[in-house]
């Protein structure tokens, strides 16, 4: 027994020794995420699990994540079978991205969680919620013109629709080889909403326009808000039926909540499950930022095109914003419009600070907050209508 | 449809978004149905129950508090009219609803 031998043989079974620089790289990366998360305070309860998952997954022999059998997988060549036998903890926890599981979960609590009250008040904020996905078809004609397939182009393209369930949702069922990129991309620029947003806001409305005081909306009544949730269902999923498990969750969600007979539920909804679920899907999707998949220049086309995607969304819900301000005489704050990209209710926060600024007397927030979640309903239709397109 | 070009990439773009539009337009006109109807059976119950409160008339009782009032108010050689105006003025002069303010008791200081 060679003592020097044994330790040869230990560093050659480390993870030491088996790393690539790729590995290097990546795990950089996930501390630069983590960074990001816990001081910059960057989205955190998704970062700092994507970070953590993006280390996970980059450790060398450790075998928690197999993107060999995923590939195997997406090419129909083994079934979940194979991969419950022979995949590590992190592909157990990606069935449930694979699966649409957990952006359905999330989004029931995030149904949950909202008031669909400023829309039903102001149905007119269902414009602003649609000008705003522009960026969504914009950002897919730009990913095509650089090269990317159509179902990567559609999953590219809906970063700008600002909402990370539905970005997931449909990367996975499109381009899963690209979920680490763009979720990433859709959750930082999430994060970064107060500072992308203010300059376009500034840049297409007068200070005029921003001081405008909207008048106190009407008051909806618990019938109404009770009908909502399933008129919408039953409409937008006739309409296109790829988004009913999307729409379905979220209004499920919001149908708990506004009831009242199943505060148990909605509260269950909004909290526990959303937390186990935010912590499951984001150790998945950082699964998925394996480093030959992630070092590569799609990802930094994506971080490119996800930023624009964001500011045309944003640009689009201004400009019919403009457009409603004047068609209305100035009765309608065009500011609101850029709530229109979903990211609830960060921009929706935006506008009502941007509207402050230029009248400190103006409170945006509940009128903003329409166009918001007509946001999410929007990007849903946008996702549904890209995945009948390009979905199997 | 794996692999498009830049001029179908762009017909679908447009179709996307007019898509997104149209069912948002659609469902928005669903809410203001949704909306009226609502409004409609709101007022319709209303209706009788201010003809009966018509046609009965209250008994006389110490008029309830006003909803966000913070208790009673008290005066100390000051009329309801002068006090109220107090009031409105101080809550204009601070920027905020008079219901956000708690007003104890006004006073009148003589000199």
């Amino acid at each position: 027994m060679n003592i020097g031998e044994i330790l040869l043989n230990l560093w050659e079974k480390s993870g030491f020794a088996a790393a690539t620089w790729q590995n290097y790289v990546m795990l950089l990366i996930g501390c630069v995420l983590l960074y990001l998360a816990i001081v910059k305070k960057f989205e955190p309860l998704l970062l700092c699990g994507i970070a953590f998952g993006c280390i996970l997954t980059n450790l060398p022999m450790a075998n928690m994540y197999h993107q060999e059998l995923w590939t195997a997988f997406m090419n129909k060549e083994i079934g979940y079978g194979e991969i419950m036998k022979s995949g590590g903890l992190l592909d157990f926890f990606y069935i449930g991205v694979k699966t649409s599981i957990y952006p359905c979960l999330i989004f029931m609590g995030v149904g949950a969680m909202t008031d669909f009250g400023p829309l039903l008040s102001n149905p007119k904020s269902l414009l602003l919620g649609a000008a705003a996905q522009m960026g969504v078809f914009a950002a897919f004609v730009g990913a095509i013109a650089l090269g990317f397939s159509g179902p990567q182009a559609a999953s590219i393209g809906i970063i700008g629709g600002a909402d990370g369930p539905t970005a997931i949702f449909l990367t996975s069922k499109l381009a899963p080889e690209l979920l680490g990129a763009i979720a990433v991309a859709a959750y930082s620029y999430m994060a970064l909403i107060p500072l992308i947003q203010p300059p376009f806001m500034k840049l297409l409305t007068t200070k005029e326009q921003r001081k405008i005081k909207m008048e106190q909306t009407r008051k909806v009544s618990k019938a109404e808000k009770i009908v909502f949730p399933v008129a919408v269902t039953l409409f937008v999923a006739l309409l296109l039926p790829d988004t009913a498990p999307l729409i379905g969750c979220l209004m499920l969600g919001n149908l708990a909540k506004e009831t009242g007979v199943t505060d148990r539920l909605s509260d269950t909804m909004q909290n526990a499950l959303m937390n186990i679920v935010t912590i499951l899907l984001s150790i998945s999707v950082g699964a998925t930022m394996v480093g030959s998949n992630f070092l590569t220049a799609e990802t930094l086309k994506i971080v490119v095109l996800g930023v624009v995607a964001f500011i045309l969304s944003t640009c689009g819900g201004l400009l019919v914003g403009v457009l409603m301000c004047k068609l209305t005489k100035g009765k309608i704050n065009p500011l609101i419009g850029s709530a229109g990209v979903s990211a609830v209710p960060m921009a929706a926060r935006v506008a009502n600070k941007e509207g402050q600024k230029a009248n400190p007397a103006n409170f945006l927030l509940m009128h903003a907050m329409g166009p918001n979640v007509a946001g999410v309903i929007g990007s849903a239709i946008a996702a549904g209508f890209l995945l009948s397109i390009f979905g199997a | 449809m794996e692999n498009i070009t830049l001029g179908q990439g762009g017909i679908l773009a447009l179709l996307g978004y007019a898509m997104v539009f149209v069912g948002l337009i659609l469902l928005m006109v669903l809410t203001i149905i949704l909306g009226k109807f609502f409004m409609a059976i709101a007022k319709k119950d209303a209706a009788p129950a201010s003809a009966k409160q018509e046609e009965t008339p209250a008994p006389v009782v110490d008029a309830p508090t006003a909803p966000g009032a913070a208790g009673q108010l008290k005066l100390y050689n000051v009329e309801p009219k002068t006090a109220a105006m107090v009031m409105a003025i101080v809550a204009d002069k601070m920027g905020k609803p008079i219901n956000e303010l708690r007003f104890l008791s006004i006073k009148e200081v003589a000199e």
